[in-house]
């Protein structure tokens, strides 16, 4: 099984040890993973802003990078849907389609490629879950709210293999946190006060850490939380997965 | 286009930070209507096949749109049966100008209105008042923003954003009720005489619809306070104004769409009161006015033709996150919401062009839908319109032009973010200075000395 890891531009500059963790994770899984060196980003801040016509030189880049693997792990649900839903190579679609039903999260690949049951993880803390709308209602990472439908959660399913690991309940299980890329900033106010109710509810329920599979919401999250000087941190789930 | 001249007024992100500035009044908002979410999902949960209705009622809807010409002809020829007057606008002007001129020929001027968005959508009740028209809206909701000169903010819960207490000042000054008292029933009571006078001296009464029937020329409409029903009772003059999409082929499909209806916008089984206007009392005249405004265009676009499937339950406004927290008044459109966000750019996209953008595409709107649009998937795709179209200012474009460039040019972009981190300088969410928005009541990210690719090369490369 050939198999590459995406690590989204933000990740790779901000929060390179979320790109370590996934690494050895992935490795200690017994997986040997790929790192095309050429690889920058999806795209999606500058399609989400409405500029998708000019993400095109950044998409025939991608598919020059991911060309080839059996599968493409990322750490993030937003960056695999968006290549997910739209990546397109005008030079080389059949590439590009390849690897639009191939780009896996990576929770998803833990549970559904690797079937993993058992972890070494030892991480004893109380934990609150932040799912990231575009991992869950667009990557149906887990159940969600809204339908009537049976429950389940990929990410819940790992943390739970956890040593010493207390998931926290929350009131608002999937409630979005207010980042949605340009958005934490063009609407500055509305983001801070969608941030602020995500973490009240996390802290009122005790949580020591806020996890989740996406780090640009926990970069939003943790801003606020700083700002509010909270002992309360962010930590992306493939840290949680590979401690200890 | 008439809609065109509006110059351009606050845009959502201001008038959101505006509703920002009270905080306790935005927790209330947003737990008022997360209330109503959680009805709507305890409602749903009672119905095993829930997921199955909301199929099938998309699915009826598709095959209305398929069908429009064909449903709306028949439809025409059942009322005209059943002796109702069955009239064709083309835009809102046309639909106001109808109504008018119906009124008009009675020689009478006060008029009983119930809800309905179209009216909002067409500003009936303004081009009316122009005209020397007195129009009572007679939902009790409606009543409140009427008396208070305001839109409504909720298509379902016009007066949502007013509290007990300011209804009782509002009331006060209006109705002329005692002051200081706020006690939710005793103002429906005050209201109650008030609107009575009104339904005994109103000879026209003005309805919306929720849905029309192809099959018996009948129009169907849901309320809870019986004011539609009342106010057609007793009048002489009956008008029911509907845009062309809300046609249902026959009978047997009305019971999928009531049963979604009301549990998606309350929570409630059913609304109180269904009723179902097929003729004209003896003596009675009945008219109904059917009103394009944009709505065959929209038919004829692959990427927005759904959003002509919705029924205005308000779900989607209850769910979003961002609705909660910056009130229906900031999308500055009729319908606000996520549907209203869909909706208004087709009519105006220079006016409308921030609303797009005033979601994080969370996606909860669609899963809420009763009838399944692609609520969030649409709003994306406006994104593209509008960027495409120069309804984006040129500063966000340079910045994309910039960003995609470097993007494009691997060693420029570890060249770049070698030297101070590339991201922190141009990632539009994280453009690092003195102005930047991210960092009024966030912290920034604090730089590593290494990223991921250069940890790699030191570390992991192999030979
Ligand atoms: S778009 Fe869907 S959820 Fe929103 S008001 Fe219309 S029918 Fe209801």
């Amino acid at each position: 099984m050939k198999v590459a890891i995406f690590i989204p531009c933000y990740v790779d500059q901000f929060y390179p040890q979320v790109g370590i963790a996934t690494l050895e994770l992935l490795e200690k899984l017994g997986v040997s993973v790929f790192y095309p060196e050429k690889q920058t980003c999806c795209g999606q801040p500058m399609a989400n802003s409405g500029f998708e016509h000019l993400a095109t030189s950044c998409n025939d880049l991608f598919v020059e990078n991911f060309s080839g693997y059996d599968y493409i792990v990322c750490p993030s649900g937003s960056c695999t849907l968006h290549i997910k839903d739209h990546l397109h190579a005008s030079a080389n679609e059949p590439a590009a389609e390849k690897i639009r039903s191939t780009v896996m999260e990576l929770t998803e690949f833990l549970t559904d490629v690797l079937h993993i049951k058992n972890l070494t993880a030892h991480f004893p803390h109380k934990v609150g879950l932040h799912q990231s709308c575009h991992g869950q209602r667009g990557l149906h990472l887990s159940q969600m709210s809204e339908l009537v439908s049976p429950g389940f959660s990929k990410p819940q399913h790992l943390l739970n293999l956890v040593q010493g690991l207390e998931l926290i309940p929350l009131d608002r299980t999937d409630e979005c946190c207010g980042f949605g890329g340009t958005f934490c900033v063009a609407e500055e106010a509305v983001s801070v006060k969608m941030g602020k109710d995500r973490i009240a509810d996390h802290l009122h329920h005790g949580a020591e850490y806020i996890t989740g599979g996406d780090m640009s919401c926990l970069m939003h999250l943790e801003g606020i939380l700083r700002r509010q000087r909270s002992t309360t941190k962010v930590i992306h789930i493939a840290e949680i997965l590979n401690a200890g | 286009m008439e809609a065109q001249q509006h110059t351009a007024s606050k845009d959502h992100a201001t008038l959101a930070d505006t509703f920002n500035r009270d905080e306790p009044r935005v927790d209330w908002h947003d737990k008022t209507l997360w209330f109503v979410r959680q009805k709507r999902d305890k409602a749903a949960w009672q119905i095993p096949e829930w997921e199955h209705l909301r199929e099938t009622a998309s699915q009826i809807k598709h095959n209305v749109l398929a069908n429009l010409h064909h449903y709306l002809l028949s439809f025409e020829q059942q009322a005209q049966q059943n002796g109702v007057t069955v009239h064709w606008a083309a835009n809102a002007e046309e639909h106001n100008q109808i109504v008018h001129s119906i009124i008009q020929k009675t020689g009478i001027t006060r008029v009983v209105k119930s809800k309905s968005m179209l009216t909002e959508e067409c500003h009936l009740n303004d081009y009316l008042q122009a005209q020397g028209i007195d129009v009572v809206d007679t939902d009790l909701g409606e009543r409140i923003v009427q008396l208070a000169n305001e839109p409504p903010s909720h298509i379902v819960l016009p007066c949502i954003h007013w509290k007990k207490e300011e209804i009782g000042e509002l009331f006060h000054k209006h109705l002329g009720t005692p002051e200081g008292n706020s006690d939710p029933q005793f103002l429906t009571a005050a209201a109650r005489v008030h609107l009575r006078e009104r339904f005994m001296t109103s000879p026209i009464a003005i309805t919306g619809v929720n849905f029309a029937i192809a099959e018996t020329g009948e129009v169907v409409v849901c309320t809870n306070e019986g004011n539609a029903d009342l106010g057609v009772q007793l009048s002489d003059v009956h008008i029911a104004c509907m845009g062309i999409e809300k046609l249902i082929p026959e009978r047997k499909h009305l019971g999928v769409f009531l049963r979604l209806l009301a549990r998606s916008a309350t929570g409630q089984p059913i609304t109180t009161y269904s009723s179902h206007f097929r003729k004209p009392r003896p003596g009675q005249h009945m008219h109904i006015v059917l009103v394009d405004n944009g709505r065959s265009e929209r038919l004829g676009s692959d990427d927005f033709r759904n959003a002509l499937k919705c029924i205005r339950c308000g779900a989607c406004m209850n769910t979003c996150p961002v609705y909660r927290r910056s009130g229906g008044h900031s999308y500055h459109y009729a319908i606000a919401g996520p549907i209203g966000s869909i909706l208004a750019p087709a009519l105006d996209m220079k006016k409308n062009a921030d609303l797009p953008f005033a979601s994080t595409l969370c996606g909860s709107c669609s899963n809420v839908c009763p009838v399944k649009i692609d609520i969030h998937d649409q709003l994306y795709k406006w994104r593209q319109v509008l960027a495409k179209d120069g309804y984006v200012g040129s500063t966000k474009k340079n910045g994309m032009k910039g960003m995609a460039f470097v993007l494009s040019h691997p060693r420029i972009y570890r060249i770049s973010g070698s030297v101070g981190r590339w991201v922190s300088r141009h990632m539009p969410f994280l453009v690092s200075n003195s102005l930047n928005p991210w960092a009024k009541q966030r912290e920034m990210p604090t730089a590593p000395k290494q990223s991921f690719g250069e940890w790699y090369r030191t570390n992991k490369r192999k030979a």
